[in-house]
């Protein structure tokens, strides 16, 4: 019988030669990582379950992303304690303000996490390592503590789906809008506990930026965790960043899936994703006038150099409208560095859009560009749950870096196409 | 185990941002985080919920973040259990882990009525709706979800073992 290369993955890294969906197995981690809000907890979990040592100081990362620069006093008390644990335990991969960037963002740039990896995080969308041939997926504080203590992790092996992409992308269609268009036709719940695996030949066409979008946003089907094959694209990414060896994995022929979708995508439009469920998916082309207040382009979805660019192709020599605040986030101090020098950042300013250091800020509603009452946004995020980017009854609604940047020169959440 | 108390009963995708929303994430608190509990959708909820009652939701309970502060949040308004559909996974994980045990039963959560008293038995298997004399079976915990439950959670076990 053959395996997934998920299957593959967890079965390599329980010691076992064979695991079936359903099958609970002890598994080793390559990376654990935490981020400002959830490592507290972690460390206290960690603290109360008397632990003294982490398993491995550089197979942990601690990344301040969220509520950084310190929004307010609590954040920075929180902060506080990550800075002294990295400190104390002596934590290779600690990253605060000045290199810091979008946890999901910065652990592949900087070759942190790898193909065949285990990949443990306390957040949920620690499944973004899936476009690199990873099995990662998001835990909790506790799960989180257990794992800087013991480098393992208990899990079940989840079925899989297969998801075949045929047809060439369209202009303006993006990895975005491959993945809201799935989670429109899975629902939020058609991946629970699932492995969603992506391919086809527009997958192999797709950049790595294209796949970190799209296997980020696996959980918002409720996946377990999302995963692509390993390509030359991925080894491109992967050789130069790489300081330890890493293991190709390849679905058998003969693996078994619960569900095999084929999707063509040669007509596809770019799509956004309405208030208040990521799986509310509708073409732009339909949507009729929906004044927005607000733009954000950004996150660990579309914060990385290809999301910059094509928000740029659109903003340029243009201006956000009057009445709209459009906020660019890059993801990493990097992706920053370099869409500085390639004039990115001059046409965003130019344009009449606020530049910012790295954060995950308005995505969670922390901070940034939280939303009033009545507001509506279009963001490149992930989530447009109720009150997700500031008060309950605000509305956020989720597109590509194309739409949203077409959306704050018009003021309305329009195609590319009305500006370009 | 039986717990047994009074429902509050809430719809599909609850999400954790309506559980407890981000802008409260500044704290760990679990007093701080239960007075927030809900009240994107119910607000008041946390006031009027009362020590030892049950939370009864739809289908995929929990969704969105990984954030353990949201089933931390929902044990401290005094909720014993949640009986839902079904569960996102990461927050199926994270209320064993922190000792809030949830229960997935079709058709409890289907039938219940927000007031009906439920009584929940862990160990026998079975939900009984006492206002409305229903009886639903639940699949047993695996084995070492028994144990951590046993044990008062995921470190309490860690700490059991001990010797890392
Ligand atoms: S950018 Fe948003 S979704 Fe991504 S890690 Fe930060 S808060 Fe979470």
């Amino acid at each position: 019988m053959g395996m997934t290369m998920t299957e593959k993955i967890l079965a390599a890294h329980a010691g076992l030669e064979q695991v079936k969906p359903g099958q609970l197995i002890k598994a080793k981690v390559d990376m654990a990582l935490a981020n400002d809000i959830t490592a507290p907890l972690a460390i206290k979990a960690f603290k109360a379950a008397d632990g003294k040592k982490v398993f491995d100081k550089e197979r942990i990362a601690l990344v301040l992303d969220h509520f950084t620069p310190n929004k307010d006093i609590p954040s920075a008390i929180q902060c506080q304690e990550v800075r002294l644990f990295a400190r104390q335990q002596e934590i290779v991969h600690f990253y605060d303000v000045g290199e810091v960037g979008i946890e999901h963002v910065i652990l592949p740039e900087k070759g942190l996490v790898l193909p065949g990896d285990i990949v443990i995080g306390a957040d949920s969308h620690t499944c973004t390592y899936g476009a690199l041939g990873a099995f990662s997926t998001g835990v909790g504080s506790t799960d989180l503590g257990a794992v800087m203590l013991t480098g393992e992790i208990w899990l079940k092996v989840p079925p899989s789906i297969k998801l075949i992409y045929k047809g060439t992308l369209p202009k303006w269609v993006t990895g975005k809008d491959l993945i809201l268009y799935t989670i429109g036709d899975l629902s939020v719940e058609g991946a629970l506990y699932k492995s969603m695996e992506f391919c086809g030949e527009a997958i192999r066409t797709l950049s790595m930026e294209g796949r970190f979008t799209m296997a980020n946003m696996a959980i918002e089907a409720g996946a377990k965790n999302g995963i692509f094959a390993v390509d030359e694209k991925t080894l491109d990414y992967v050789k130069p960043r790489a300081q330890r060896p890493y293991q190709i994995y390849e679905s058998d022929s003969d693996a078994e899936y619960l569900l095999i979708k084929e999707y063509d995508i040669t007509h596809l439009e770019p799509v956004v994703a309405l208030p208040h469920s990521p799986d509310n998916i509708k073409a732009v082309s339909e949507i009729g006038e929906i004044k927005i207040d607000q733009v954000v382009i950004g996150s660990c979805t579309n914060g990385r150099l290809e999301d910059l660019k094509m928000a740029a192709a659109v903003l340029k020599n243009q201006k956000v409208a009057k009445g709209v605040r459009c906020i660019v986030i890059p993801g990493s101090q990097q992706v920053y560095l370099e869409a500085l020098k390639q004039g990115l950042i001059e046409i965003f300013i130019e344009a009449g859009a606020a530049v910012s250091t790295p954060t995950c800020g308005p995505c969670l509603g922390g901070h940034m560009g939280v939303l009033a009452p009545k507001e509506r946004a279009v963001s490149t995020t992930n989530r447009n749950f109720i009150g997700r980017m500031g008060h309950p009854e605000s509305e956020v609604y989720l597109a590509s870096p194309y739409v949203a940047a077409a959306s704050a020169i018009t003021g309305k959440i329009s195609h590319p196409e009305e500006v370009c | 185990m039986i717990i047994e108390g009074k429902t509050w009963k809430f719809g599909d995708n609850i999400d954790t941002d309506i559980i407890i929303p981000a802008r409260y994430l500044n704290t760990s608190d679990p007093k701080e985080l239960a007075r927030h509990c809900m009240e994107g959708i119910r607000p008041g909820f946390a006031q009027e919920a009362s020590e030892g009652d049950i939370m009864i939701a739809g289908r995929n309970f929990g969704c969105g973040s990984s954030r353990e502060h949201a089933p931390i949040a929902i044990k401290a308004t005094g909720i014993k259990a949640v009986v839902a559909k079904s569960f996102a996974r990461i927050f199926y994980r994270n209320a064993f882990n922190i000792g809030l045990p949830i229960v997935e039963c079709e058709g409890a959560a289907e039938t219940a009525k927000e007031g009906d008293i439920l009584k929940i038995d862990l160990d026998k298997g079975e939900i009984l709706n006492l206002t409305q004399n229903l009886k639903f079976k639940i699949p047993p915990l695996p084995e070492f979800m028994k144990e951590l439950i046993a044990d008062g959670g995921l470190i309490p076990h860690l700490a059991k073992k001990g010797s890392y």
